[in-house]
């Protein structure tokens, strides 16, 4: 098993035909991951990489019933109505790669997917891996391999550093979530926690967090309340992060005195979460803990 | 990107919010004929239009109560920097005598991921003053992003800070009109504080925006660069924004490039963790071309603050030959470099970048803490 995402997975990659989408529809296609079609207006009847493609998401899932999983390309301006256009063709599941979306847009089409049941991961996310099974994303697979340990984090390389380090050591992993950098996202910590919590492979989850916003501090609460049983092990980047700058993430930043380091490792250890000092020491407090 | 109180204020008055009677002056302006073409007469309060936090602690905002103050203090703040930031425009506002101050913001709660509404009977303060002297007064009201702010709920926010009657009425409809500025204008911030409550209508006395940069595109009015006003940003920030670069300037002396926010933070982290200080903070991003790189590590070699410089490079779509090749093509081109720097590494291409390097003489680690160590000790 793995979360939200395994081999049954039928993905539609929507801006397939960008620069983007065609070349991670290569590294997708090449790491197993099964992609049914790919989706841009106007360029219908085209293939990419063996991929069909279509001008609307209708169509596409008209001629691939057995989709369920969606992955955007598509440009900051033109995100949003892709986003919409997934949820409304039935999507499960939709990962927004795009960065730089309006943030009073993603704040919509995050409150219409949660009515109608559809899971957005992202936006500017490199998206999900569940090793050997299937990767809808932009993360290098060689890095990830198969295993018991689920990571959730709101960096993109620091996912990869933090998967490569544990791979060496032989500590593999169930799936890995990158769930975005932007002050609103789709699928948050705790929401993905509990997915985590019913999965039977994940023995113990990495939490890699950063300044701004309070996630990491739910996440200890839900870990407090009992309500997240496994072992987990965090790691916070922006230690020595300036008050009120923004570093790179649109969501990184702290304000009006919340989301601070300090803040979230005290909330994380009362929780009884081993915070590493840096991400090289998660493969060992991972190892104490399974 | 922030929005001067001016601007802030004139978006609301659009709204049909009342605000004081203004003008706003420039250098080189007589400050009494605006006043009389405005139809203002002392006393007013003359405001610096600077964006730092705490302006009026700071000494940018004062009373004139004759005419001839409002001259001495326009040419003091012409002349005074708040925070390090001179003011290149003034307001002069009527002063408007009140005894009561409200605060009223809206914010974009994360976690629930919809606008929320702050309100309490103790404005003045700030924010975080407010929620650690008089934490229960604060008044939260979420807002769904589709059906909007409904009236009954911007009257019983009212109601809960203590107002009635035609007071609470007037409240209601500068809540109503400040959410159609938030949401007009793609904010992360609208907040007014002080919100004056003069006899039973609400006027903002001063007025705050935060417009989110990714919407910018949508609002050509008042995407007009300003980074130098803005006392945001230092003068390396400004020339890195310039140059396209993601550079925050910090106080230590290890200048820092890393791929990706989360990792670059790290970086600075590991730095620290190791007895270094970092000089900054600057991503490449992800899939960074030779000639980014090459910017980037231009830049660093230049900024005096950095004594040394420790590049750190997780490759996943960024390709560790196209950082190698950015390194060396920017040593060749400056010639002389005297800074040290160290190189860790890893990902995709990270042989062939190594290769590249080695054969120019630059050393590069696979371990990140080893790199770290050696930068350290240099």
């Amino acid at each position: 098993m793995a979360v939200l995402l395994d081999e049954n997975a039928r993905v539609i990659v929507q801006g397939i035909t960008g620069r983007e989408g065609s070349f991670h529809t290569k590294l997708m296609l090449e790491y197993g991951t099964k992609i049914v079609a790919g989706v841009t207006p106007g360029k219908g009847g085209q293939t990419v990489h063996g991929v069909p493609v279509y001008d609307t998401m209708e169509e596409a899932v008209k001629e691939h019933p057995e989709a369920n999983t969606s992955i955007i390309f598509v440009p900051a301006r033109f995100a949003p109505d892709a986003v919409y256009e997934a949820v409304d063709a039935g999507m499960k599941l939709v990962v927004v790669i795009t960065e730089h979306i309006p943030v009073h847009e993603t704040l919509k089409f995050v409150n219409y997917a949660k009515q109608k049941g559809t899971v957005i991961i992202g936006p500017n996310c490199p998206g999900i891996i569940s090793p050997g099974k299937a990767k809808v994303g932009i993360m290098p697979g060689a890095t990830f391999k198969p295993g018991p340990v689920g990571i959730i984090s709101r960096s993109g390389t620091l996912t990869y550093e933090i998967g490569y380090a544990l791979s060496k050591e032989g500590i593999g992993q169930s799936t890995v979530i990158g769930i975005g950098g932007d002050p609103i996202i789709g699928l948050s910590f705790t929401e993905a926690m509990e997915y985590f919590e019913k999965d039977p492979e994940t023995k113990a989850l990495v939490l890699v967090g950063e300044i701004g916003g309070d996630m990491e501090e739910r996440a200890a609460k839900m870990i407090e309340e009992g309500k997240f049983t496994k072992p987990v092990v965090a790691f916070i980047a922006g230690r020595t992060a300036p008050p009120g700058k923004r570093m790179g993430h649109a969501g990184a930043i702290i304000m009006m005195g919340t989301g601070t380091y300090k803040g979230k490792v005290e909330a994380l250890e009362k929780a009884g979460v081993k915070v590493a000092k840096t991400p090289f020491e998660i493969p060992e407090l991972i190892k104490e803990v399974i | 990107m922030k929005l001067f109180e001016y601007e802030a204020k004139h978006i609301l008055s659009q709204k049909g919010v009342k605000i004081p009677r203004s003008v706003l002056i420039a250098p080189g302006d007589d400050p009494l004929a605006k006043m009389e073409e405005a139809g203002l007469k002392p006393p007013v309060v003359v405001k610096a239009q600077v964006l730092v936090a705490g302006r009026g602690k700071a000494g940018g905002i004062k009373m004139a109560k004759t005419e001839e103050d409002v001259k001495n203090i326009v040419n003091e703040l012409f002349n005074k920097p708040i925070k390090g930031i001179v003011p290149k425009l003034l307001l002069i506002e009527e002063a408007i005598p009140h005894e009561t101050e409200l605060y009223a913001a809206i914010v974009l709660d994360r976690s629930e991921r919809k606008p929320v509404i702050l309100a309490s009977k103790y404005g003045g303060m700030d924010i975080e003053e407010i929620s650690r002297e008089k934490p229960e007064s604060i008044v939260r009201q979420h807002v769904d992003p589709f059906i909007g702010l409904k009236g009954y709920q911007a009257r019983l926010i009212g109601k809960k800070i203590g107002l009635s009657g035609k007071a609470l009425a007037s409240f209601a409809k500068f809540l109503t009109a400040l959410y159609e500025a938030f949401t007009e204008y793609d904010a992360e911030l609208a907040e007014s504080n002080p919100l004056a409550l003069v006899g039973d209508e609400v006027i903002p006395l001063d007025a705050r925006m935060i417009v989110d940069d990714n919407s910018l595109y949508r609002h050509p009015e008042i995407a007009k660069e300003r980074l130098e006003e803005s006392g945001e940003y230092t003068e390396w920030e400004i020339k890195a924004r310039k140059m396209g670069l993601g550079f925050v300037e910090l106080d230590g002396e290890i200048g820092i490039i890393g791929n990706g926010a989360g990792l670059t933070m790290t970086t600075m982290d590991l730095v620290y963790e190791f007895g270094g200080k970092p000089a900054n903070f600057l991503d490449i991003g992800g899939g960074a071309s030779a000639e980014l790189v090459k910017k980037a590590v231009s830049f660093l070699i230049e900024y005096p603050k950095a004594k040394k410089i420790f590049i750190n490079i997780f490759g996943g779509i960024t390709r560790g030959d196209e950082v190698a090749k950015g390194i060396v093509k920017a040593l060749e081109e400056l010639g002389d470099v005297s800074k040290p720097i160290v190189i860790r590494l890893a990902g995709t291409k990270a042989e062939e970048g190594k290769k590249i390097l080695e054969e120019a003489g630059i050393a590069a680690f696979t371990d990140p803490i080893e790199a770290v160590k050696k930068v350290i000790e240099m």
